[in-house]
């Protein structure tokens, strides 16, 4: 006990005396923009996010307090529950076709073909588009009459789709639009892919392993943290799906795509309801973390690390 | 070792392996090739579609089969766009580009000094609050969305350029402050020492001798910084309610909504908007790609 105390007031003293105290005041200096800005920006408002769960406020009249009736409520809000439907649908769905696409368009710029730099900067490129500039052209592609999709389905001989005018389609039509948006995860998983030591495929290849073989036992078991990653980054970032929905169908139709952010929005700043879109945000919050904490958790169990 | 096996490889292609897994290979390259050509084509096409199609007279746009080159190229349609609003299209632009341009500064500004504190200096406290930087790197931001807007409509804030510009002179971009950290925790002490036995202060050390060194982090930050202000729609959607304070964004957003029969209207503000990122992402490219790898992170 006497000697924890005893080291904690050395290390103290280390900080505070001779020259080391001038590192610790500039080391305070220089933090205390993060500490401010952390304060007041980040952690304040989440404290304070606490406090409008248990009041009912419009920002014209004062708040009322109201208990837990906030908490209920977004059990019990149909149109609540909905929105986390569709976007667990959409996030469940969209994810892990996006990682499917990228990791193979990875593999496959990582073969020995011409202009790889091109094909890598051309899959990039709808990643730059403004989000509002790609919502107003895929709402074009998607169009009922004259849209791009219908063109391109009736070259197989297909109907028409109504796609985002129709309940059944809206979902699917933004799950295929976010096959474009997956320059990112691309370019991480070819960084990852020429990580890998060209040894071991080529000892895998002289035992005879196969190309299947190889990245069956070797490619994949080293890409695993990669895969990890860019997952647990997509399903955040899905989960979190608002600029598109809120362009381009708002929520419509029949709330097919009411996700959960725009349903959190409308509360908020068409509603008013401060209270409720707070206690509506902390679900969607203890959501997302909850689900990144078990992927960390699951994640010891097939992510494979060299060092561990 | 590794050498050894690289310098054995093209010999056993060369003689050991028979002619036909060759040709095989050749073939499936080239089938490779024409195939990422076409999936290639099919990622540009939209916005390939979308600039064509801003030249295109209305009646061009509206018909079976789709005509992709327009007969006559109508600049008329982007005088007409710029021009159909009370506040003129350039008004927009500037907006957007304050904005972003004070975020950026002020993003690289105050990341690289708080990184400067995390990554070089030993203080009581800085694990800690090196700790919560990261733990606020994977937070989802929408739990601060109602909040933040009733903090800065107290601070009678919200109509003004403030609540998208000031918390990112405050190192709150965490992620960037997290990635400088790393590249200055790689840059050797010695080189500081010496300037600081030369009688330099703490700031002038990191603006003179480690901020040229880490130049290339900086680009990388810089340039995802703009992309995301440049982008952002949410942000001004909240906070931006008068016209004349609009970014594009909201602008592009309700020539949409107001003019939605007029596809070359919408279609000539979306690609004025578009411009300048593809400008940047043509001459920056190489920070785009290394940002990404380095940080796993990019565009959003």
């Amino acid at each position: 006990m006497t000697a924890i105390t005893q080291r904690r007031r050395d290390s103290l003293r280390r900080y505070f005396s001779g020259l080391a105290l001038e590192e610790t005041l500039s080391g305070f200096l220089f933090a205390t923009p993060f500490v401010v800005g952390f304060s007041v920006f980040i952690a304040y408002p989440m404290i304070y996010s606490i406090v409008l769960v248990f009041q009912n406020w419009d920002l014209l009249t004062p708040p009322v307090f109201v208990g837990l009736n906030n908490i209920t409520k977004v059990f019990r809000d149909p149109v609540a529950n909905l929105s986390l439907y569709n976007t667990a649908f959409y996030t469940f769905l969209a994810v892990p076709v996006q990682l499917g696409i990228s990791f193979l368009l990875a593999m496959a710029l990582n073969q020995p073909i011409k202009g790889r730099s091109f094909y890598r900067a051309g899959f990039y490129m709808p990643m730059i588009v403004p989000v509002v500039a790609s919502a107003v052209v895929w709402q074009r592609v998607f169009h009922p009459e004259f849209g791009l999709m219908n063109e391109v389905i009736g070259w197989f001989g297909m109907e028409p789709r109504k796609w985002l005018w129709d309940p059944a389609l809206a979902k699917p039509a933004f799950i295929f639009m976010s096959f474009w948006m997956i320059g990112r995860q691309m370019v991480i998983f070819i960084a990852g892919l020429q990580n890998i030591p060209q040894s071991l495929v080529e000892a895998a290849s002289i035992d005879g392993a196969g190309r299947l073989h190889q990245l069956r036992h070797i490619i994949i078991p080293l890409m695993t943290p990669i895969i990890f990653y860019n997952m647990v980054m997509a399903i955040i970032a899905s989960f979190q799906i608002f600029a598109p929905a809120m362009l381009m169908t708002n929520g419509g139709p029949q709330n097919a795509t009411l996700f959960a952010v725009l349903n959190i929005y409308r509360n908020a700043f068409e509603y008013y309801n401060m209270g409720y879109a707070s206690a509506l945000a902390w679900e969607l919050f203890v959501i997302v973390v909850g689900f990144t904490v078990t992927q960390f958790y699951v994640s010891r169990r097939w992510v494979y690390y060299e060092t561990g | 070792m590794n050498i050894a096996a690289k310098s054995f490889r093209p010999m056993r292609t060369a003689f050991r392996r028979p002619s036909w897994v060759r040709i095989r290979e050749v073939a499936m390259l080239v089938a490779l090739q024409i195939f990422m050509t076409l999936l290639v084509i099919s990622f540009l096409v939209p916005t390939i579609w979308m600039v064509l199609s801003s030249f295109k007279a209305s009646t061009e746009l509206f018909v079976h089969p789709i005509k992709w080159l327009p007969d006559e190229w109508l600049w008329g349609n982007y005088v007409r766009a710029a021009t159909v609003f009370p506040v003129g299209f350039q008004r927009f632009a500037l907006n957007t580009l304050i904005i972003t341009s004070a975020a950026t500064l002020g993003t690289v500004l105050s990341s690289v000094v708080v990184a400067y504190s995390f990554a070089r200096l030993r203080w009581p406290g800085r694990e800690f609050f090196f700790g919560l930087l990261l733990a606020t790197v994977m937070l989802p931001e929408v739990v601060t969305l109602v909040p933040r807007f009733i903090m800065f409509r107290n601070f009678k804030w919200v109509g003004t350029f403030l609540p998208l510009t000031a918390p990112f002179w405050f190192g709150t971009a965490t992620f960037y402050v997290f990635l400088i950290r790393q590249f200055l925790r790689g840059i050797p002490m010695e080189l500081e020492d010496a300037a600081r036995i030369d009688g330099a202060s703490r700031l002038r050390t990191l603006w003179q001798i480690l901020m040229p060194l880490s130049k290339p982090v900086l680009a990388t930050v810089a340039v995802f910084s703009a992309l995301q202000h440049y982008n952002d729609f949410m942000g001004p959607l909240i906070y931006l309610n008068r016209m004349d304070t609009w970014t594009m964004a909201l602008a592009v957003r309700s020539y949409n909504s107001q003019y939605a029969a007029q596809w070359e209207m919408i279609f000539a503000v979306s690609t004025m908007m578009l411009i300048p990122m593809v400008l940047l992402f043509i001459v920056a490219q190489r920070y785009f790609v290394r940002g990404i790898t380095m940080t796993g992170f990019g565009g959003q």
